[in-house]
C-alpha cells in the first residue's frame, strides 16, 4: 500500500495536467487532496507496520533484466517515517501555499512532482530505481525556485540545481563503481551492501558517495546551496527543501553510502563528524549575525542538520536512531519556521529585513504568526516537549561514546543556537519600540484559515513526537537490526 | 504506599490545565484566569500538604526510604528510558514550600496586576511556571527533572520578558536564557555521561538508581581527567546547572537583570522558587555530590575530592561576592536580588559543608522571608508610583504602616537577627558547619564576611526607604532617572505615597508569621526539620544551646548582626539623606571602592569585552567566510566555469572556426575553380574539347616531328 504514495502523487500530477489553466482554486483542491490522500496512506501503513519484521518489500519486477535491474519497492521503519513526514510536510506546504494565484496550476503540478520523486526514493530498494527517483525529486525543485521565487531567484535555484547535479554525479560513479565490482549482474542494494567490496574501492567510494548525498543534507562545507536556495524558493518550496529534499541527503548517506561501505565509513567517519560539528556551531554563528528574516532560519537548518550527519556516524543505534528521529523533527519544525517566515510574514510585509520588521512590531499585527514563530522557536532550540529535545538528547547520548569531544563542541553550537532563534524572535515580532508604532497605511490581512491548520498540524506534530517519541522511536529502533546495517553498527562501539 | 504517593502528578497537573485552560480562553476574562490560577494552585498546596503528613508519619520510623513510581517513556537503543515520581521528606518540604509560598503570592498579583491589559497571560505564564517547578520537585529521573528544569527557565524567560516593550526587560529576559542555558548544556553533557556510566537515569529504582549504593559505588570506583573519580566529575558537571540556575559566581550576572520582571515574579521564581531549584538539585543528587573515589594512587589529592568541595567553595565566594555588591546598589529590587545571591551562596556552602539538612533549613526559611521582602518591595514601588531607586524613597513608614511592619520582620530575618527570627538559626547552622569544615577555614570566615554584610546592606536600605522624610517627588539624579511612569510623578506635585489595597498587605501579614516561626523548627534545641529530612525522630534537649561549641557561633553570629545593624544604623538611620542626590556615606568615604561595588565589579563589561565580543567576533568571521569563502569559491567555480565557455567559444570561433573556414574556404575555392570546369554550357565544353584536340593534334604532331 505505501507504493500507492508514489502513485497517486503522479496520478494528482496528471489530473492537474487536465484541469484547465487558470483555475487555481481547483488546482490547489486537487493538490491538496492528493496531499492528504498521500499522507493519510503514510499514516494507515505507519499504523499497521510490523517493524521488527525488517525491509519489508512491496513490489519487486524486473525493469531491465539485462542490467539485473529491478522496480523494487520496499519499506522498513526508516522509511516510514520519512514517508510519514514527507506526506505531513507536503500538506502543510499547500496549506501554506494556499495564496498562490500566479499560475497555481504548474505550480502544483512541480510540487507533486517533486514529493513523488520524494516518496521513492525513500521506498527505493534498487539503487538505479532509487538514483532515478532522486532525479526527478531534483528537476522540479529548480522550477519552483526560478519561476515562482523571490530574492534572486534564478541564481538560487541555479545553484541548487548545479549542487545538486554535481551531489548526484558523485553518487552516480561510486554506485557505477560499486555495480562493476560486484559483476554487474544487480542493483539490488541488500544484495550490494553484503559485497565485500574491497577497502581500496572503499576508502575512496564511501567519501564520494556519502558526500554525495550529504551535500544535499547541507554538510559543512558544502551547504552554501542552503541558505541562498531557501531565500530564493517560495515558501512552500522552502519547508519542502528544509522538510524533505534535506532529508532525501542523509537518507541516502544512511541508506547507501554508509551500508555499501562499512569499511570506508569506519576509516572516514572521525572526519565526517568533525565537519558535522563544524557546521552545528558555525551554521549557529552565522546565523547570529544575518539581517535577513530566512537566512537565518537557513542557517538554523544547516546547524540542526549537523546533529542528523553527526548521530549518523555515531554507529550505534542510540545515535543513528536519534539521528533519524532528528531528521523527522528538524523537517517538522524548519516547515513550521519557513512557513511563518514565507507565508506569515513575508507575504504580507514584502520585507525579511531584521531591523525592518523590528520596527513593525508584528506581535500587535500578527498575534497569531508570533505565538507560532514563538512555539517553533522553542521547539527549534530544543526544548523538552518538542520532538527536537528527544531527537537531539539521542544524537549526543550516541555521540557521548564515540566522539566525547564533539559532543561538547556540539553543546557550545546548542547555547550559540539559543542566543539566535531569541534574537530574531524578538526582533521579528516583539521589537523594542518604546513609542507606539505609527498606524500602518495599509493594515496587514489576518491570518488565514488555512496557515493556522498548517500552523496547527505541525506544532501538534512536534508536540505529539516530543511527549511521545515512542510513537516514532517504535518504527525507527528495530529497523536497525536488520542485516542491512549489520556491518555498519560493527564499526561502532556501543 | 499511600494514595496520594500514587496521584503526586496531580499536583504539578492542575497548574498546568489551568495554564492551558487559560491559554485557549479570550483575554478580558480576568477573573476567570485569577481564580483558576489561584484555585488550581490551592489545589495543589492541599494536596502538597497530604504528602507532608504522609511523610510525616514515616519520619519517626527511621531510614528514609522514598516511594517512587516510574514508568516507560521510550525506549533508547536497547533499554526503556523510564520516568517516574517520588515522594521523599525532601520533595514533600519543598513542595509545601513551593505551593503555599506561590499561593499566597499568586493573590498577591491580583492586586498588583490589577491594572495591567496582559493579566490573563500573566496568570496564564504563572501556572505554567508552577507546573514546571512542581515537576522539578517531584521528579524521579534526572532527564526528567531536566526537562521541568528547561521549562522553568522558559517560564522564567516569559514572565521577565513580560513587559516585552520595555528594551530593559527584553534584553534580560534573553541574557538570562542564554546565562542559564550555558549552565544548562554543561548540566546535560553530566546527564549524558551519567547515562553511559550508570545505565539508568532514575534515581531510586529498587536498589538499580543512580543514586543508590550499588551504582554509585561501582562509578565512584572509576576515575577520569586527573585521577578524580567519575562520580566526582559527573557531580561538577551537574553543578554546572545549578551554577546557572542559582545564579552562583561566574553565572550570577542574569538575576539581577531579571528584577524587570513585575515584583511577584521577582518573589516567587527569582527568589523563592526557581532560583531555588539549584540547591535543591544539588540536595537531591546530594549522594552523587558526596561521592568520592578511594583514590589513585598516583593522584593523592584527588583522592578525597567529591564534588561537593568545589560547591562549597563557590558558595562562600558567591555568598561574599554578591553581599559586596548588594551594599552599594540603589535599585530596591536590585539590592534584594543580590541579597538572593549572595544567600543562595549561603546555602550552596551549607549544603557542601554541613549536608542537606543544613542547606535546605536555610532554602526553606530564605524562601518565606525573602518572598515577603520582595512582596514588601512591591508593594513600595506600588505605593510610590512605580518608583524603584530607594535615593527617591524615604519616611515611608508613615505611609505605609503594614509594609513597613513586614517589610522589617522580613529584614531582620535575613540579617539574622538573634531568637526570634528564622533565618537566625538557619544561618547559624551554616556557620557553625563551616566552622567545622576539614577542607579548609576560609569558607566559614567568607561567611563570617557576608554575614556580617547582609546585616548591613539591609539596614541601609530599610533606612533609605522607611526612615527620614520622603524624598520622591524631586528631580531624579542625573544618569539615574526614574523608570515609566515616575518622569511624569516628577514634576506633578505631592504625589504623596499610599499603602496597598488588603490583597497585597495580608499576603504580606501570613509571610511574615512564617519568617518568625519557622525558626523553631530547626533550632539546636529540637532540630526537627532536620531529623524529619533524615528520617530520625527529633528530641528536645535544650542542653545542647550550651554545648560551648555550638553557642561559640550563636554568640559570633549575635555580634555579627549587631555590628553589621548598628554600623548601618550609623551611617544612615541617624542622619537620613536629606535628599536625592545626597552622596553615599560609603562613597564619600571610600568613592573608587563604592564605585567598584556599584559598577558590580564590571563582570558583566568583562563578558561584554571577552565572551560576547569573541562570540560575535567568531560569528562575523563564519560569515564572512561563507559569503567570501565557501560562497567565493563556489562562484569563483562558477565564473571558472564561465570562463572556461568562454575561452571554448574564443578557440572556437578563432581556432577552430578560422582552421575550419581557411580548410573550407580552400576547399570552396577548389571547387569555384574546379567548378568553372563544369558550368554546364556547351560551348565551354566544346571549346575545351576544341582546344585538347587542337593541343592533342599538336603534341602528336610535334612527337612525330622528333621521332
Amino acid at each position: 500500500m505505501l507504493a500507492w504514495t508514489v502513485y497517486i502523487s503522479f496520478l494528482g500530477v496528471l489530473a492537474l495536467m487536465l484541469l484547465p489553466a487558470g483555475n487555481a482554486r481547483a488546482a490547489r483542491g486537487v493538490a491538496l487532496v492528493t496531499a492528504l490522500l498521500g499522507f493519510l496512506i503514510g499514516l494507515v501503513s505507519a499504523f499497521g507496520f510490523a517493524p521488527e519484521r525488517g525491509i519489508q518489500t512491496i513490489t519487486r519486477t524486473a525493469w531491465i533484466p539485462g542490467l539485473g535491474i529491478d522496480y523494487y519497492l520496499a519499506a522498513d521503519g526508516i522509511s516510514v517515517t520519512l514517508v510519514l513526514l514527507t506526506g505531513l510536510a507536503a500538506v502543510a506546504g499547500i496549506l501554506f501555499s494556499w495564496n498562490i494565484e500566479h499560475r497555481a496550476k504548474e505550480f502544483f503540478v512541480f510540487y507533486l512532482a517533486l514529493i513523488a520523486g520524494v516518496y521513492g526514493v525513500f521506498l527505493s530498494f534498487d539503487l538505479f530505481l532509487l538514483f532515478v527517483f532522486y532525479e526527478l525529486a531534483i528537476i522540479p525543485k529548480y522550477f519552483l525556485i526560478a519561476i515562482w521565487g523571490s530574492t534572486n531567484r534564478e541564481y538560487g535555484a541555479m545553484k541548487l540545481a548545479l549542487y545538486s547535479f554535481i551531489g548526484s554525479a558523485m553518487v552516480l560513479v561510486g554506485l557505477v563503481a560499486a555495480y562493476v565490482t560486484a559483476g554487474s549482474k544487480t542493483m539490488d542494494l541488500l544484495v550490494l551492501a553484503q559485497y565485500p567490496f574491497p577497502p581500496a574501492l572503499q576508502n575512496w567510494a564511501f567519501p564520494v558517495v556519502f558526500i554525495g548525498f550529504a551535500i544535499l543534507a547541507g554538510l559543512w562545507p558544502f551547504h552554501t546551496w542552503a541558505p541562498t536556495g531557501h531565500v530564493a524558493a517560495p515558501t512552500a518550496a522552502s519547508m519542502l527543501l528544509a522538510g524533505v529534499v534535506m532529508k532525501l541527503g542523509a537518507y541516502g548517506a544512511l541508506r547507501v553510502a554508509m551500508t555499501l561501505f562499512p569499511l570506508g565509513l569506519a576509516t572516514w567517519r572521525n572526519e565526517i563528524a568533525l565537519l558535522a560539528v563544524i557546521g552545528i556551531v558555525y551554521g549557529a554563528l552565522v546565523a547570529l549575525v544575518q539581517k535577513d528574516f530566512k537566512f537565518v532560519i537557513g542557517y538554523s537548518s544547516v546547524s540542526h542538520m549537523g546533529f542528523v550527519i553527526l548521530g549518523l556516524v555515531t554507529l550505534n543505534t542510540i545515535g543513528m536512531t536519534g539521528a533519524v528521529l532528528q531528521m523527522f523533527s528538524h523537517g517538522v519544525i524548519a516547515g513550521l519556521l519557513f512557513g511563518v517566515v514565507g507565508r506569515m510574514v513575508y507575504d504580507r510585509t514584502h520585507t525579511r529585513d531584521l531591523p525592518e520588521l523590528e520596527a513593525m512590531r508584528l506581535n500587535k499585527a500578527l498575534p497569531f504568526a508570533a505565538g507560532t514563530f514563538a512555539v517553533a522557536a522553542f521547539a527549534s532550540m530544543g526544548l523538552p516537549g518538542f520532538s527536537g529535545f528527544a531527537a537531539e538528547l539521542q544524537v549526543l547520548i550516541g555521540a557521548w561514546s564515540a566522539f566525547p569531544t564533539y559532543t561538547v563542541l556540539a553543546g557550545v553550537g546548542i547555547v550559540v543556537g539559543v542566543a539566535y532563534t531569541l534574537r530574531v524572535l524578538q526582533m521579528a515580532f516583539f521589537g523594542e519600540a518604546p513609542e507606539p508604532v505609527p498606524e500602518a497605511a495599509h493594515p496587514l490581512p489576518p491570518i488565514t484559515l488555512p496557515e493556522r491548520l498548517g500552523a496547527v498540524l505541525l506544532i501538534a506534530t512536534t508536540v505529539l513526537i516530543g511527549l511521545c517519541p515512542r510513537l516514532l522511536l517504535s518504527l525507527i529502533g528495530p529497523s536497525f537490526q536488520s542485516p542491512l546495517f549489520e556491518h555498519v553498527l560493527k564499526g561502532g562501539n556501543l | 504506599m499511600s494514595w496520594i504517593s500514587g496521584h503526586l502528578y496531580l499536583i504539578p497537573l492542575l497548574p498546568l490545565l489551568a495554564a492551558g485552560i487559560i491559554a485557549v480562553n479570550r483575554q478580558p476574562r480576568r477573573q476567570l484566569a485569577s481564580r483558576l490560577a489561584i484555585g488550581a494552585m490551592l489545589g495543589s498546596f492541599l494536596l502538597s500538604a497530604g504528602a507532608f503528613c504522609g511523610t510525616l508519619g514515616r519520619a519517626s520510623g527511621g531510614g528514609a526510604v522514598p516511594e517512587v513510581h516510574n514508568f516507560d517513556w521510550f525506549q533508547m537503543g536497547g533499554s526503556w528510558v523510564r520516568l517516574g515520581w517520588l515522594l521523599d521528606p525532601l520533595t514533600a518540604a519543598m513542595l509545601v514550600m513551593v505551593t503555599f509560598v506561590g499561593l499566597l503570592i499568586f493573590i498577591y498579583s491580583v492586586g498588583y496586576m490589577a491594572h495591567d491589559a496582559n493579566f490573563t497571560r500573566f496568570f496564564c505564564f504563572l501556572s505554567l511556571f508552577a507546573a514546571a517547578m512542581l515537576g522539578l520537585l517531584i521528579a524521579n529521573n534526572l532527564l526528567l527533572l531536566f526537562m521541568c528544569w528547561e521549562l522553568v527557565g522558559l517560564a522564567s524567560y516569559l514572565l521577565i520578558g513580560f513587559w516585552y516593550h520595555k528594551p530593559s526587560a527584553a534584553a534580560a529576559a534573553k541574557k538570562a536564557f542564554i546565562t542559564t542555558r550555558v549552565g544548562d548544556v554543561v548540566f546535560f553533557l553530566g546527564i549524558v555521561w551519567l547515562y553511559s556510566q550508570a545505565g539508568t537515569l532514575l534515581f531510586y529504582d529498587a536498589g538499580q538508581g543512580c543514586l543508590e549504593h550499588s551504582v554509585l559505588d561501582s562509578m565512584a570506583a572509576r576515575t577520569t581527567f586527573g585521577g578524580i573519580a567519575v562520580t566526582a566529575g559527573i557531580g561538577l558537571l551537574i553543578f554546572c546547572g545549578a551554577i546557572g540556575k542559582s545564579g552562583q559566581v561566574p553565572l550570577h550576572v542574569w538575576l539581577p537583570d531579571a528584577m524587570e520582571g513585575p515584583t511577584p515574579v521577582s518573589a516567587l521564581i527569582h527568589a523563592a522558587t526557581m532560583v531555588a531549584a539549584g540547591v535543591f538539585l544539588v540536595a537531591r543528587m546530594y549522594p552523587l555530590m558526596a561521592a568520592h573515589g578511594v583514590g589513585a594512587f598516583d593522584a593523592p589529592l584527588a583522592a578525597g575530592f567529591s564534588a561537593l568541595t568545589v560547591v562549597a567553595w563557590v558558595g562562600a565566594i558567591t555568598a561574599v561576592f554578591a553581599a559586596c555588591i548588594a551594599v552599594a546598589q540603589t535599585d530596591i529590587k536590585r539590592i534584594l536580588a543580590y541579597s538572593t545571591v549572595s544567600q543562595l551562596g549561603f546555602m550552596m556552602l551549607g549544603l557542601a559543608v554541613g549536608g542537606v539538612a543544613v542547606g535546605m533549613f536555610h532554602l526553606i526559611t530564605h524562601a518565606f522571608f525573602k518572598a515577603l521582602l520582595f512582596l514588601g518591595a512591591g508593594s513600595v514601588i506600588h505605593g510610590c508610583h512605580e518608583e524603584q531607586d530607594i535615593r527617591h524613597m524615604g519616611g515611608l513608614r508613615r505611609f505605609m504602616p503594614v509594609t513597613f511592619a513586614t517589610y522589617a520582620i522580613g529584614m531582620l530575618a535575613l540579617s539574622g537577627f538573634p531568637l526570634v527570627f528564622s533565618g537566625f538559626w538557619s544561618k547559624d547552622a551554616i556557620l557553625h558547619a563551616a566552622h567545622h569544615w576539614e577542607v579548609s577555614r576560609l569558607p566559614f570566615y567568607l561567611g563570617v564576611v557576608g554575614a556580617f554584610l547582609t546585616a548591613f546592606y539591609m539596614t541601609r536600605q530599610v533606612c533609605q526607604v522607611f526612615y527620614g522624610h520622603y524624598r520622591g517627588g524631586q528631580a531624579a539624579a542625573p544618569g539615574h532617572a526614574g523608570k515609566g511612569k515616575s518622569a511624569h510623578h516628577a514634576h506633578a506635585h505631592a504625589h504623596e505615597p499610599h499603602e496597598s489595597p488588603r490583597v497585597m498587605t495580608v499576603p504580606l501579614a501570613i509571610l511574615a508569621v512564617f519568617a518568625i516561626l519557622l525558626g523553631f523548627i530547626g533550632t539546636p534545641a529540637w532540630p526537627w526539620f532536620q531529623s524529619y529530612l533524615t528520617g530520625t525522630a527529633a528530641e528536645f534537649n535544650f542542653a545542647e544551646l550550651r554545648n560551648p561549641e555550638i553557642l561559640s557561633t550563636l554568640l559570633l553570629s549575635t555580634a555579627l548582626v549587631f555590628f553589621g545593624i548598628g554600623l548601618g544604623w550609623l551611617l544612615y538611620g541617624r542622619q537620613p539623606a536629606s535628599d536625592a542626590q545626597a552622596v553615599d556615606p560609603l562613597e564619600r568615604w571610600q568613592p573608587d571602592v563604592f564605585a567598584l561595588l556599584r559598577n558590580k565589579f564590571y563582570v558583566d563589561e568583562l563578558y561584554e569585552m571577552t565572551v560576547i565580543q569573541l562570540n560575535a567576533w567568531f560569528a562575523r568571521a563564519c560569515d564572512n567566510l561563507d559569503y567570501f569563502g565557501w560562497n567565493g569559491l563556489v562562484v569563483a567555480v562558477s565564473y571558472l566555469t564561465i570562463g572556461l565557455a568562454w575561452l571554448d567559444r574564443v578557440c572556437d570561433e578563432f581556432v577552430v572556426n578560422l582552421g575550419f573556414d581557411g580548410i573550407c574556404r580552400g576547399v570552396s575555392q577548389g571547387g569555384k575553380i574546379l567548378a568553372r570546369l563544369q558550368t554546364g554550357r556547351v560551348q565551354s565544353y566544346l571549346r575545351v574539347l576544341g582546344v585538347a584536340l587542337a593541343a592533342l593534334v599538336l603534341f602528336l604532331l610535334w612527337g612525330c616531328g622528333a621521332s
